[in-house]
């Protein structure tokens, strides 16, 4: 339970059907912190609406886990120019592995969270599939892409079915206090009035690098940060002398040069993916499949080819895409059938 | 037992204690009968108060102190606050540096006071700068002598050991205490926080030797919400609250009659039972520490029994997260504590026991069990059987 809406409703629904259920929230972040997860009003929220459900609530402190797993690693790899998505990385090491294995031990058959998604029986009666959630504007099966088998036969996604505009009405009618509360958009320790700069800025030193058209060759100007730098930005970056706008393409930590050019020219056709990083849901697709792959948390997937390499997984798509940033998660999805979850992976450099 | 709390094993008396039937007796005409405000010149406001002056008799008594030198505050924290911010006003007029000094294994009550005073906190209240000097303890939470002999000095103005440990229970030698800080700092104040140890130590003898006495009504099977600061004569307070210039203007606001009548008649219950009950309650706690170890392998008592107030019962499960020891706990209708919570309601690492050298890992298996006046037999052999079957469970 983060104090959401979404988990409320989860908890609510959960109820409804007869299961016994505790919330849990997790303190994740020790330092100053505003939005979901982690703020002291958020757990209050979450506190509340488990009283209104009469379910017991447990703070768990995993701030350690939380700081070495997914905090650390994130401002690392903005000194390498990655730029991994920590939410993701949240569900990998804390949500579904740590908290997971909390509620095992504590005795409960299942997780659920307010996730939209869905876990449904897989055909063959043994399997479990993960699909794309009701509301396509809000479908999170991409933030859940790395989970297989072993989490999925005990998480329970009580609001996969529901539009977000029933959950808010459910709320709503239960007379949660959460019922209207805005969405969290923001990483959760990254204040909204600090901002991503200003977080790093005192945990990383900052190169400035040289902006370079990809095609020519030619410098443009220079960025005081590189490690502020995402590849496919458009932000920041004048407009090329013939007037078309210039995005990232890749950043050159060692020569310190980051390369722009034309939306077509900076496109991604082909992506390798980290070789320790693919995962999963059920049986893997192989080598030669065809698949859908989405490239950020709520883009238009693309159909693709994988072919399986020493190093990992390339994925060729059927027509470029906007620049895939090296760190950031590729979801595959079935392409015969477009909400079923295959897998993921990281986007190498 | 009745209510809520019938079912349950409730062995978090360090927390909180319930209202003894004396105090709620006691109280019971304050509310809509005798609810005069003690601050005015009528009957009724003459009516209450005699019933605080009588009240703060009997409270002065069980400290050995003069009906005066109570203050009476909404808690130990805010007497805590107002020993460490009262003092340092008050010293800062006119002087050069200041320091003040405390313990390492204080409450965050005198702790955090402490640090906010020598970040500049204090300033709207007098406060100039201070340094606080923090002294380490011994493998048992107990305050090394040594070092606080080191820390003192001539700019010391004040100095905080507390009675009893709050997490694992500790006794502290405030007599030694007091005889250093009268060798090296005869000009300093000592406070003690003695919120823990009021119902079970001789406080006229344990704390004769300082200037400041915290203590909460609630330890004490008093109300929520009242305690009090002894603040031995000719020692003088700067106030924190300012207003109508109650408790000889060092502690404004209109009093809580019933609540100070409650903590009362709770302080006199226990000093009146105090033998009787420490050694019951001593019993009941190594009865409840036997049968844990006996039954559960892989657990360290963290601090002598001896060397300990007689409700204490602080373990250490190794290889086991307190946090899930409690859910279990907690399911199996015993009420324990891991120490103190943070603001968001998790457990916060135990300053206690690392400052007493236990690994960070370790202290995250720590779990204070405390026992009071309503422990039963039954109560403990349920609670250690609740503990063994959690315990077993979890290293499954």
């Amino acid at each position: 339970m983060s104090g959401g809406v979404d988990s409320s409703v989860a908890a609510a629904t959960l109820l409804e059907q007869g299961h016994h259920i505790c919330g849990a929230t997790l303190k994740l972040w020790g330092g100053a912190s505003d939005s979901g997860c982690c703020s002291v009003g958020d757990v209050d929220d979450a506190r509340r609406v488990a009283q209104q459900l009469g379910i017991p609530h447990y703070v768990f402190d995993m701030t350690d886990a939380f700081e070495a797993a997914v905090v650390a690693p994130y401002v690392s790899a903005h000194a390498e120019a990655r730029t991994p998505n920590p939410c993701i990385e949240c569900n990998r090491h804390i949500k579904f592995a740590r908290l997971l294995e909390r509620a095992e031990r504590l005795g409960f058959d299942a997780l659920a969270t307010g996730h939209h998604a869905r876990v449904v029986p897989g055909r063959d009666g043994s399997s479990h599939e993960l699909r794309r959630g009701a509301d396509p504007d809000k479908d999170q099966s991409y933030v859940l892409s790395m989970l297989g088998q072993r989490e999925l036969a005990r998480l329970v996604l009580p609001i996969g079915e529901l539009t977000k505009r029933e959950v808010r009405a459910r709320a709503g009618l239960l007379g949660l206090r959460t019922a209207a509360k805005p969405d969290s958009q923001d990483v959760c320790f990254i204040r909204r009035d600090e901002g991503r700069e200003r977080f790093l800025a005192t945990r990383l030193p900052f190169h400035a690098a040289s902006v370079v058209d990809a095609a020519t060759g030619e410098e443009l100007g220079t960025v005081p940060a590189l490690e502020l730098v995402t590849v496919g930005q458009r932000r920041g970056l004048d407009r090329g002398p013939d007037g078309a706008r210039r995005y990232v393409s890749s950043v050159e930590v060692e020569t310190r040069r980051v390369l722009v050019g034309r939306a077509e020219e900076v496109a991604t056709s082909v992506l390798e993916l980290v070789a320790g990083s693919l995962t999963w849901t059920s049986v893997p697709l192989p080598s030669g499949a065809v698949a859908l792959a989405q490239t950020s948390a709520h883009g238009r997937p693309t159909r693709c080819t994988l072919e399986a390499e020493p190093a990992g997984l390339r994925v060729s798509f059927a027509e470029p895409v906007r620049p895939v940033a090296p760190g950031q998660t590729v979801a595959f999805f079935d392409a015969a059938d477009p909400d079923l979850v295959r897998g993921g992976g990281i986007a190498a450099r | 037992m009745n209510g809520l709390s019938g079912g349950l094993c409730y062995l978090d008396h360090a927390a909180t204690s319930p209202l003894r039937p004396e105090a709620a007796e006691a109280m019971a005409p304050f509310g809509a009968d005798r609810y005069g405000n003690a601050s005015g010149a009528h009957a009724m406001a003459r009516d209450a108060r005699t019933a605080l002056e009588e009240a703060r008799e009997v409270v002065a008594a069980t400290v050995g102190a003069a009906p005066s030198e109570v203050v009476f505050t909404s808690g130990g924290t805010e007497a805590d606050n107002l020993a460490v911010f009262g003092t340092l006003a008050r010293c800062t007029e006119g002087h050069g540096p200041i320091s003040a000094v405390c313990s390492s294994v204080e409450h965050a009550a005198v702790l955090a006071p402490l640090r906010a005073a020598s970040r500049g906190a204090g300033a709207v209240l007098g406060v100039g700068r201070v340094r606080v000097r923090e002294v380490g303890v011994d493998a048992s939470a107990r305050v090394d002598l040594d070092a606080l002999d080191d820390a003192l000095d001539d700019t010391t103005v004040l100095v905080s050991v507390m009675a009893a440990n709050n997490e694992v229970g500790t006794l502290q030698p405030l007599d030694q205490v007091a005889a250093l800080v009268r060798r090296r700092a005869p000009a300093a104040a000592l406070h003690t926080d003695a919120v823990q140890a009021a119902p079970y130590l001789d406080l006229p003898a344990v704390a004769g030797g300082c200037d400041l006495v915290s203590l909460s009504a609630h330890k004490l099977g008093g109300p929520k919400g009242v305690g009090a600061l002894v603040v031995r004569a000719p020692l003088r307070l700067a106030p924190m609250l300012h207003g109508g210039g109650q408790e000889q203007e060092r502690r404004s606001g209109t009093h809580d009659v019933a609540g100070i009548v409650g903590f009362a008649a709770a302080a006199r219950a226990a000093a009146e039972r105090r033998d009787g009950e420490a050694a019951r309650v001593a019993g009941l706690r190594d009865r409840f520490a036997d049968l844990v170890c006996s039954a559960v392998p892989g657990v360290v008592e963290s601090v002598a029994r001896s060397a300990t107030l007689p409700g204490f019962c602080h373990l250490r499960f190794l290889g086991i997260e307190q946090e899930e020891l409690l859910v279990l706990l907690d399911r199996a209708g015993v009420c324990a504590s891991a120490g103190s919570a943070c603001a968001s309601g998790a457990v916060e690492p135990s300053h206690v026991l690392l400052a007493m050298g236990v690994g960070s890992e370790e202290a995250r298996s720590g779990i204070r069990f405390s026992l009071g006046h309503t422990t039963t037999e039954g109560e403990v052999a349920r609670a250690a059987h609740g503990v063994a079957d959690a315990a077993a469970q979890l290293r499954g």
